[in-house]
């Protein structure tokens, strides 16, 4: 599915020159992620990773970026699978959409994976897309970026000067733009476990089945019996970046989801949320399905979620 | 009309049943041949560079960096196709007063819309064409574009063509008389204004295109993606001065048209151009963004209407003005004044009332042209109609049913003449109004919604008649000198192993024409349907004729059929009456052997007949020459049009907090006359429908103030998917037509028709209790939450 | 292993060859890396049943089975495939393996056109190897990446539900 970038760019691009085929490049595979680093070290900034590319090969397809190479890291193993790690969950960045689905693990631990899967585009773009891929590109229409967020989850990336993690927190800087330097991989997501005080909930409003969101929410939070000690939502396309909601968040630490205290959080959504405008749905209607969305989902979670 | 056509006991009776399309197979094991799988040796590939701008002057264009490109074998611009090509203008005589600028395959001087192919290159694939196109700079002057429509029709506006006084294309008037009297004497008037968004056909196969070129014969092959061959095959003959029995068009498999793939288009006739003066085969086949911006679009109206009733609910009169902005031409050979044209001229026909005036404006603009697609204007017209209806019933505090069941021409009242001077034969209002009460389980539905509506869950229920113009005679077309044919031709031959073939001028979409000319044939001729083999769309090969476009498939192409095998069976008869020594009245055929008419008594396979004719016709009678391929044309005589009709129902649930409407369940009742293949009127009935659903929900192309098409690519134009789409529920009226032996009308366009008005009715329905109205097609989540005052 | 070697920066309009097992045979195919799979399958390997519809993974026309999963062929590169097993819509039909689909799409004319179809068939043949008795919601769920101007949708959910009873009846031959 072509990226939010492309349909964006492409209102100016159409006209000038269509495109389907891209511009010729070179491919390699790497075997192993340091084999995947000096290949981008040595072509420079010229050079783009592909895991999935369910949203990378319509943009080069489409000539909306046209690098000299493709560094194919689909079959370096360190990038695979999801495993406990401590009170983590380490799931690789290869782990394709429909494995959020189908991999036991994720259903148990990571429960706002799981849910928000199905939401990601069609069957068979999941069969191919990975996670890792999903986050790097930070579209801000993605459900699986906003979820890291949510999540309170941790980016492990791969540079040429060493490994790293990033709070995701961290990592989503503006439209399309991370803290992920050029040349740098994602290997994985660390995700904490979800735990048995917990509760989740996760919805998007879309015009239809698989379209990029009207409006999309996820949210974890710790309950102590029914009153909130932690709660982390974040919304995706509402914004330049996936977008977490301190305001709303903070009216309900403390409380437990009474009508006021959801009206409180959908109130405050105004001074967390400034929606971009767009030639379908202005801001304040954004805005608007954001607090029903809201309440809709703080309803759920109330409901034991 | 003759009885035998129904009933289905007898032997190779195939008129009238759910027979599966014999050349489905085939597409169901990836075994199709459209025009986009085409290689023919020596093949190359055309790529086109398109206009940023809506409206410029081309000031120059620099091709000199592709010479360097290994694999390019031509660039060429409007002046170097204008040599060889003559320019075509989309006016026709009958819409008087109409104008329209004359067109090249590529612009000459002057780009009038945003994405406007502008200079061709020819490359040995299409990925080495798109290398090349990133090398040309054409440098353009920008001029005022004319994007919005009323800008366009202000006094002292830009204009799309500066030779023009105005950006008006057309105008044109009905009165029937007397409307400000009815008005001033109505009790209760009802008036709105409508929207109808632009959107397109998004066929899944996109245009295409393979023009082969011999120069040594003289002779242009053109396989084309295209519903109407020999149109094409009088055009390229034409337009390129080449003798039209030295241009063959070919027609396969094609992914879906619509309507769309009937028009003109500028990269079409340059690739034809293109291989003249390559003297090879060259191949163009149009990108997904590519259709956005340069297939036809159609609607795009904005009407203003008003109805006039009496105390009691009977509609007097209506009054409507059209306005609709058409692009920077009006397209050709059809023109792109008939959907307004249709709209004016179908409002209000289901119903009883004397007194209408209508009047249509039709506008040029920098955009890309508008013409015909599916339901040319009846969406419009029927959507326009039902709405004035359902607002009257609220007034008077009628039900839908009701006021429609007061107003709708009685079933045995025709024929009758419609107020815009429409003759209809026979049509069935009332009878298709009572059984979909009956099928919706009607007063159900209410109390559900009631019920429902007490809990805050929304649903809407929306009905709409409709009547839809098919089986077209040269009325449509032909009067105004378009060689456009209404006639269709089809030559039939008992093969000589006693099989049929059929070469027919109608053409084969996927809706199934040659099953149910197989069906036809096999029925009349009383032989096993597996024993006829239809072959359509070549004009080498099969007779002229109008081929397929505004529902003329079944009801002309089948008529033909129909009167073709007659005739061939008269033959087969003479030589079996000869070899028999009977007479040729006494003999019939059934299944495959000539019987005994009376006893039903098997007498001579024909298979025995064609070896005879065939191989020993020394055994015949001296003289006897057997005649056992025969050819027959058949032109529409009577009605100018055979009209249909119908009534749609929906039932749907909107979201009053998100603006988000879920279709539950959608009715028809149709009356298309004879039905040859129920199954597959059924699925004309559903896709049509679907695509009405689309556009009353989802689609539309929007522009942005500069004339850019904003969301040109199948990510961002939403097309009907199938979690959104409702199960559709179906049921019949046979009103058979009297003009022909068949009796049949045409289906394709009925579900279209009036699935947006049914969703229309039903989101207003829906929002009643809120006293929120919606006017404007499609119904976004955007103007729902807007007239609920969401935000 | 070293890996990348600098030179071939310089070789972008070089051909390579790939290898895969297409409809159960062995090939080669000599591709640009900038060949998409299904221009791949289309133009070098003449299975032209996989259609390209949009270009972009938006109409589900292109889609073939990849290592057993139903993909987006216009999603990938022929070069990203090189190894992989990969299933058209003229294998599938030819191992007699969606021989009940097709007969029971035939038998409901869930098809106009046929542009769709192989798509259609190659997605429905996912769901049911991964779901044996879907409902008419997950049908259409299934279904929502591919688009169909004709039908309307509803006897191609119609087909896929009654094929998804009968095999899971036992019965699944055509």
């Amino acid at each position: 599915m072509v990226t939010n970038l492309a349909s964006r760019l492409m209102s100016r691009w159409i006209s000038e020159e269509t495109a389907v085929k891209a511009r010729a490049f070179s491919y390699f595979r790497a075997a192993t992620i340091d084999q995947a680093l000096d290949a981008h070290a040595r072509a420079g900034d010229d050079a783009r990773f592909i895991a999935g590319g369910q949203s990378l090969v319509p943009a080069l397809s489409l000539r909306l970026q046209a690098p000299r190479l493709l560094i194919d890291i689909t079959h370096i193993d360190e990038l695979r699978g999801v495993r406990r790690e401590g009170s983590h969950l380490r799931i690789g960045a290869l782990t394709r959409h429909c494995e959020m689905l189908s991999e036991p693990l994720i259903a148990e631990f990571a429960p706002l994976l799981h849910a928000a899967a199905p939401f990601v585009a069609h069957p068979a773009i999941r069969n191919r897309g990975t996670f890792g891929g999903s986050v790097a590109l930070a579209d801000p229409a993605s459900e699986f970026p906003a979820m890291t967020l949510a999540l309170d989850a941790e980016i492990e990336i791969a540079a040429p000067s060493g490994r790293r993690r990033i709070k995701a927190d961290d990592f989503f800087i503006d439209l399309f733009e991370t803290a992920l330097q050029p040349g740098e991989l994602i290997t994985a997501i660390h995700v904490p476990l979800f735990k048995a005080d917990q509760r989740f909930a996760f919805d998007e409003l879309a015009r239809r089945r698989g379209d990029y969101a009207l409006v999309g929410c996820g949210m974890v939070a710790t309950f102590t019996g029914e009153r909130i000690d932690d709660i982390r939502i974040s919304f995706f396309s509402v914004g330049n970046t996936p977008t977490r909601v301190k305001g709303a968040e903070a009216t309900l630490i403390g409380s437990s989801l009474d009508p006021e205290r959801i009206a409180a959080a959908q109130g405050a959504l105004e001074g967390d949320l400034a929606p971009l405008d767009s030639d379908e749905v202005p801001p304040a209607m954004r805005l608007h399905l954001a607090r029903v969305l809201l309440g809709r989902l703080l309803g759920r979670l109330g409901e034991g979620a | 009309m003759s009885a035998p056509l129904t009933s289905l006991d007898r032997p190779n009776s195939y008129i009238g049943r759910s027979v599966p399309r014999p050349n489905a197979k085939r597409l169901l094991a990836g075994r199709g041949r459209y025009v986009s799988d085409l290689k023919l040796p020596r093949m190359l590939y055309a790529a086109f560079l398109r206009s940023p701008h809506a409206h410029a002057k081309i000031v120059a264009i620099n091709s000199e960096r592709v010479r360097a490109v290994e694999g390019v074998h031509l660039v060429a611009t409007g002046a170097d196709l204008a040599k060889i090509c003559t320019p075509w203008t989309g006016t026709l005589d009958h819409f008087k007063g109409m104008t329209s600028a004359p067109q090249w395959p590529l612009p000459l001087d002057r780009v009038v819309w945003a994405g406007q192919a502008v200079v061709a290159v020819v490359a040995e694939s299409r990925a080495i064409a798109e290398d090349a196109l990133e090398l040309i700079e054409v440098d353009y002057a920008d001029l005022p574009a004319v994007v919005d429509i009323d800008s366009a029709r202000q006094a002292g506006a830009a204009l799309v063509n500066p030779d023009s006084a105005n950006n008006t294309c057309f105008r044109s008037q009905l009165d029937s008389g007397a409307v400000d009297e009815a008005f001033a004497h109505a009790a209760h008037v009802v008036e709105e204004e409508f929207c109808f968004g632009r959107h397109t056909a998004v066929t899944l196969e996109p245009r295409a295109i393979v023009a082969d070129y011999d120069p040594s014969a003289g002779m242009l092959t053109v396989h084309h993606g295209t519903q109407t061959p020999y149109q094409f095959q009088d055009l390229y003959s034409r337009h390129y001065n080449i003798p039209e029995a030295r241009v063959r068009v070919i027609t396969t498999d094609i992914g879906g048209s619509f309507g769309m793939k009937l028009h003109v288009y500028h990269e079409d006739m340059a690739v034809v151009g293109l291989s003249i003066l390559l003297g090879r085969p060259v191949k163009y086949v149009a990108d997904r963004m590519e259709s956005f911006v340069s297939d036809i679009h159609a609607r795009d109206h904005r009407v203003r209407a008003r109805m006039a009733l009496d105390a009691k609910g009977g509609i007097l009169a209506m009054d409507v003005e059209d306005l609709t902005a058409i692009g920077a031409f009006s397209t050709y050979p059809r023109t792109s004044v008939v959907e307004g044209n249709q709209v004016i001229r179908l409002i209000g026909a289901p119903y009883r009332f004397k007194n209408y005036r209508a009047t249509l404006e039709v506008i040029f603009q920098n955009k890309v042209q508008t013409s015909q697609y599916r339901a040319v204007g009846h969406p419009i017209a029927c959507a326009v109609t039902e709405r004035l209806v359902d607002m009257a019933a609220a007034k008077l505090g009628l039900d839908p049913f009701a006021i429609r069941a007061q107003n709708v021409i009685a079933d045995d009242a025709y024929p009758q003449t419609s107020p815009t001077g429409y003759r209809f034969e026979a049509l069935s209002h009332q009878a298709c109004l009572k059984r979909l009460h009956e099928m919706m389980d009607y007063p159900t539905l209410r109390a559900e919604q009631a019920d429902l509506r007490k809990r805050g869950i929304h649903r809407g229920i929306g009905i709409a008649t409709f009547v839809e113009i098919t089986n077209p005679s040269p009325a449509f077309y032909g009067v105004g000198g378009a060689r456009i044919s209404s006639q269709d031709g089809a030559i039939l031959s008992l093969t000589p192993s006693g099989e049929v073939r059929c070469m027919i001028s109608v053409t084969e979409q996927g809706q199934g024409t040659e099953a149910i000319i197989s069906q036809i044939v096999a029925d009349q001729l009383g032989i096993a349907q597996e024993h006829v083999k239809v072959v359509t769309g070549d004009t080498e090969v099969t007779p002229h004729g109008g081929a397929t476009w505004a529902c003329r498939g079944a009801g002309i192409g089948g008529e033909t059929a129909l009167q073709a095998t007659r005739a061939l069976k008269r033959n087969i008869l003479e030589i079996a009456a000869l070899i028999l020594q009977e007479q040729p009245a006494a003999l019939d055929i059934v299944d495959g052997e000539v019987v005994d008419a009376a006893t039903r008594k098997p007498r001579l396979p024909i298979a025995e007949i064609a070896r005879i004719a065939y191989f020993r016709s020394d055994t015949l009678p001296p003289g006897t020459q057997a005649q056992l391929t025969v050819s027959h044309h058949f032109a529409p005589q009577g009605y100018p049009f055979a009209f249909t009709n119908g009534i749609q129902g929906c039932a749907l649930e909107v979201d009053v907090e998100t603006g988000l409407i879920k279709l539950l369940k959608h009715f028809i009742v149709e009356d298309c006359g004879r039905v040859i293949n129920p199954m597959l009127v059924d699925e004309q009935l559903r896709g049509g429908i679907v695509q009405g659903l689309g556009a009353a929900l989802f689609e539309e192309c929007r522009y942005s103030e500069t004339g850019q098409l904003v969301n040109g690519s199948l990510a961002d134009y939403l097309v009907p998917m199938s979690v959104e789409m409702p199960d559709i529920v179906i049921a019949h009226v046979e009103t058979p037509t009297a003009d022909t032996v068949l009796g049949a009308k045409g289906v394709g366009e009925a579900g279209t028709a009036a699935a947006s008005a049914c969703v229309l009715n039903a989101v207003n329905d829906a929002l009643a209790p809120f006293g929120a109205t919606i006017n404007s097609i499609p119904i976004t989540p955007a103007k729902v939450l807007k007239a609920l005052k969401r935000f | 292993m070293s890996g990348f070697d600098q030179t071939l920066l310089d070789e972008a309009d070089e051909t390579v060859r790939v290898r895969l097992i297409v409809n159960g045979r062995k090939v080669t195919c000599e591709v640009a890396p900038r060949d998409t799979l299904v221009d791949c399958l289309r133009d070098k390997l003449e299975l032209t049943g996989t259609h390209a519809g949009c270009e972009m993974g938006a109409c589900g026309a292109c889609l073939v089975q990849i290592d057993g999963r139903a993909v987006h062929s216009c999603l990938v590169f022929a070069v990203q495939a090189d190894g992989a097993t990969i299933d058209t819509i003229e294998g599938l039909s030819e191992s007699g393996v969606i021989a009940d689909l097709q007969a029971e799409f035939h038998r409901r004319n869930a098809l106009q056109c046929g542009f769709c179809t192989p798509g259609m068939l190659v997605n429905a043949q996912e769901l049911l190897s991964r779901v044996t008795q879907p409902n008419r919601e997950e049908i259409r769920d299934a279904l929502s990446g591919n688009y169909c101007r004709c039908t309307g949708y509803e006897t191609i959910v119609d087909a896929i539900d009654a094929v998804a009873k009968a095999r899971s009846k036992g019965g699944g031959a055509a």
